[in-house]
C-alpha cells in the first residue's frame, strides 16, 4: 500500500480512523528500507524486530483509544541520541560498542508519545561536518542522485525522510546540521531556539549551540513533532523555562502585513540559480500579503570565524571525556576530522591564547546577537537561502579542513544567536537537485516561522516532489 | 599565527592525542590556515561588548536537592572495558610508590 510515503499528519489521521494499522505502516517502511539500503546507507542500525514489536503494542493501544500524539508512527533518530539498550555510535568507531543505559530526553519523550523506532541514522562522526562523509560507517548518498552528498551532519535522517524509508526523523543542529541536509535533500528541517528542546542524552558537540529538532515531509509535521519535544527538562540546566506554544494552532494564520527582512550579504556567496529561486519565493510571499524589506545584517563571513573558534573549543572539551575507560574505545580511534577539531579547540583554549581567540569570539558573538535584535525591531522574520550551493558530489569534503563551515555560512550567524530557523523546499536546480529557503525568527518564535513556512508551502508544490529511486 | 611542529606536538599532548608524523605536518599547515582566517575577527572593534556565555540569558539554574532513581552500579559499569569488584579499573596514574 506504500504507507511509508505518508506524511506524519496523514499517518496519524489514518491510524485514528483505523484505515490501516501501525504494524502495516511499519512493515511498509521496513520493506522500503530493505530495498534501498545499503545503497543509500542512511542507517547505522536498523531495528526490524523491535519496531514490529512496538508497532503491535501501539495497535493494541489504538484499539483502546489511547490519545498519544505520535502513537504508532514509525520514526528514525540520529545516532547521536542515547537510546536505552540500543547501540549509539555518533557514527564514530570510538563508540562502536556503546550501548547506553538510559534514553536521551528527546527519545523518552518520543517513546512516551507512542512513536515506533525504526532505527538510528547515519551522520558525520560526532556531528562534525556537513556531508555525512566523515561517518566511520561510510557516507550516506543523496536520494536525488546517488553520486551526490546528502549534506550533514544529519544526512542519514534527511535522506531517509525524502526516500520514504520513514514517516519522520529527528536530527540535531549545531550550525546547519538540520537545515543544510534538509535543503540538500528537499525536505523540511526545523532548528528550534537554543534551549527549546533538551540536550540531555545528546552526545555533545558544541554545548552552547546544540539544538535537537525534526526533519519532516511537511511543515505541519515539524510543528507536530516540536510539540512533543519542546519544554524545560530538569536534566538540562540550559533548557528554557519559557512556556512552549501550541505550534499547530497558528499554522494557517493570514500573513498579510508580515515584514520579511532580506540581507544582500546573504546572497553574495550564493549560486545564481539559487538566488533566482529565492527571489521567486519572496514574490510568492508578497502575493500572500508580506512586504519585503532590504536590511543590512552583520556580514556572515565573520560568523564563520566566531563559529569555528567557539565550536572547536567546545568540541575539544566535550570529547575529552572519551578515554575508553567508562565506555567505548580509546582516543586512538578518533578519525581525522575529530582530531583536527580537538587540536584547534585545545590550542585556542590553552594558556596565553584564550583571550586572543576564545574571548574575542565570545565578544563578537554578542555583536551578532545585538545585530539580530536590532533587525527584529524592523522586520518580523528574515529570509534567505539555506546553503550557498545545491548538493555537491561525493568526495567534495575530503581534504578541505573548513568544508562544513563554508557550506554552513548562511546558518552560522543565526545559530550563534540561538535563533530558530526552518528550511523548506523552494525549487530545483537545472541539474534536478533541491534548493532550500530558510526563515529565521527571534528567539522562541517557532510558531511564527512555522506559520510563514506553512503559508508558502500551501501556495506551492515543491514539497510534493520525490526522487525516482 | 604560524604554528611550529613542536607546538602541534605540545597541543596533541595536552589533548591526549597520539599523532603520526605525517599528521603533525598536515595539522601544522591546516591549523595555521584556520587560525589565520580566525584572525579576521581582529577587524571588529569589540571594546564595548561583553561576552555571551549563555545565549538565552539563563543563569544559576537550581533544582530540588532530592534523590531520584538513577543508574545501578551494574548499569554504570556495563560499558567499561575493564572492571573489578564493581569499580572501573584503570592503569596507575602515579609511578613508583
Amino acid at each position: 500500500m506504500d504507507l511509508n510515503k505518508l506524511s506524519l499528519k496523514q499517518a496519524l489521521d489514518g491510524l485514528k480512523n483505523r484505515e490501516f494499522s501501525a504494524e502495516e505502516i511499519t512493515r511498509d517502511c521496513l520493506e522500503r528500507i530493505k530495498s534501498l539500503e545499503p545503497a543509500l546507507n542512511a542507517f547505522v542500525t536498523i531495528l526490524e524486530e523491535e519496531a514490529l514489536k512496538s508497532a503491535k503494542e501501539a495497535d493494541d493501544r489504538i484499539r483502546n483509544r489511547s490519545g498519544l500524539p505520535l502513537l504508532g508512527v514509525p520514526f528514525v533518530i540520529k545516532d547521536n541520541f542515547c537510546t536505552l539498550g540500543i547501540r549509539t555510535t555518533a557514527s564514530s568507531r570510538v563508540l562502536d560498542n556503546f550501548v547506553p543505559p538510559y534514553d536521551a530526553t528527546v527519545v523518552s519523550k518520543l517513546k512516551d508519545a507512542g512513536m515506533v523506532l525504526l532505527g538510528k541514522t547515519n551522520m558525520d562522526a560526532w556531528a562534525h561536518g556537513s556531508s555525512t562523509e566523515t561517518s566511520d560507517y561510510g557516507s550516506t548518498k543523496n536520494p536525488w542522485d546517488l553520486g551526490y552528498l546528502p549534506g550533514g551532519s544529519s544526512g542519514g535522517s534527511a535522506a531517509s525522510v525524502i526516500a520514504d524509508e520513514t514517516i519522520g526523523a529527528i536530527g540535531s543542529e549545531t550550525a546547519g546540521s538540520i537545515r543544510q541536509p534538509a535543503s540538500w535533500c528537499g525536505i523540511v528541517g526545523l532548528k528550534p531556539t537554543y534551549g527549546r528542546v533538551s540536550r540531555y542524552g545528546l552526545i555533545a558537540m558544541g554545548s552552547s549551540l546544540d539544538s535537537p529538532g525534526p526533519l519532516s515531509k511537511t511543515v505541519e509535521d515539524s510543528a507536530l513533532v516540536l510539540q512533543v519535544l519542546a519544554g524545560q527538562d530538569q536534566f538540562d540546566a540550559t533548557s528554557s523555562p519559557v512556556k512552549a506554544d501550541n505550534y499547530t494552532k497558528d499554522l494557517s494564520k493570514n500573513i498579510d502585513g508580515l515584514v520579511v527582512g532580506v540581507s544582500a550579504d546573504y546572497f553574495s556567496v550564493v549560486a545564481e540559480e539559487i538566488k533566482e529561486k529565492i527571489a521567486d519565493a519572496l514574490a510568492e510571499l508578497e502575493k500572500l500579503g508580506a512586504t519585503i524589506k532590504q536590511i543590512k545584517l552583520f556580514d556572515p563571513k565573520y560568523a564563520i570565524a566566531v563559529y569555528t573558534i567557539l565550536q572547536r573549543a567546545e568540541v575539544s572539551s566535550n570529547l575529552a571525556r572519551f578515554d575508553g575507560i567508562r565506555y567505548g574505545y580509546g582516543r586512538e580511534e578518533f578519525g581525522e576530522e575529530a582530531k583536527r577539531r580537538i587540536m584547534l579547540g585545545t590550542y585556542v583554549l590553552s594558556a596565553g591564547y584564550y583571550d586572543q581567540y576564545y574571548s574575542k569570539a565570545q565578544k563578537v558573538r554578542t555583536v551578532i546577537v545585538d545585530d539580530f535584535k536590532k533587525a527584529f525591531q524592523e522586520v518580523d522574520v528574515i529570509i534567505g537561502p539555506t546553503a550557498p550551493s545545491v548538493a555537491l558530489p561525493l568526495g567534495s569534503s575530503k581534504n578541505h579542513p573548513m568544508f562544513g563551515e563554508i557550506a554552513d555560512i548562511l546558518v552560522e550567524p543565526s545559530t550563534i544567536a540561538g535563533l530558530p530557523g526552518i528550511s523548506i523546499p523552494c525549487g530545483f536546480s537545472n541539474s534536478g537537485l533541491p534548493i532550500g529557503m530558510q526563515i529565521i525568527g527571534p528567539q522562541f518564535s517557532e510558531s511564527l516561522i512555522l506559520n510563514v513556512a506553512y503559508k508558502y508551502e500551501q501556495a506551492t508544490a515543491w514539497h510534493k516532489e520525490k526522487p525516482k529511486l | 599565527m604560524r604554528l611550529t611542529e613542536d607546538q602541534v606536538r605540545h597541543v596533541a599532548k595536552l589533548a591526549n592525542l597520539f599523532l603520526a608524523e605525517e599528521e603533525i605536518v598536515k595539522f601544522k599547515s591546516q591549523l595555521s590556515e584556520t587560525l589565520k582566517s580566525a584572525e579576521e575577527l581582529n577587524q571588529i572593534d569589540t571594546a564595548k561588548f561583553e561576552i555571551t556565555p549563555q545565549v538565552t540569558g539563563l543563569s544559576n539554574i537550581m533544582r530540588l536537592d532530592a534523590t531520584v532513581p538513577s543508574l545501578t552500579q551494574d548499569q554504570a559499569l556495563q560499558n567499561a572495558r575493564s572492571k573489578e569488584n564493581g569499580y572501573f579499573k584503570v592503569k596507575a596514574v602515579f609511578e613508583g610508590d
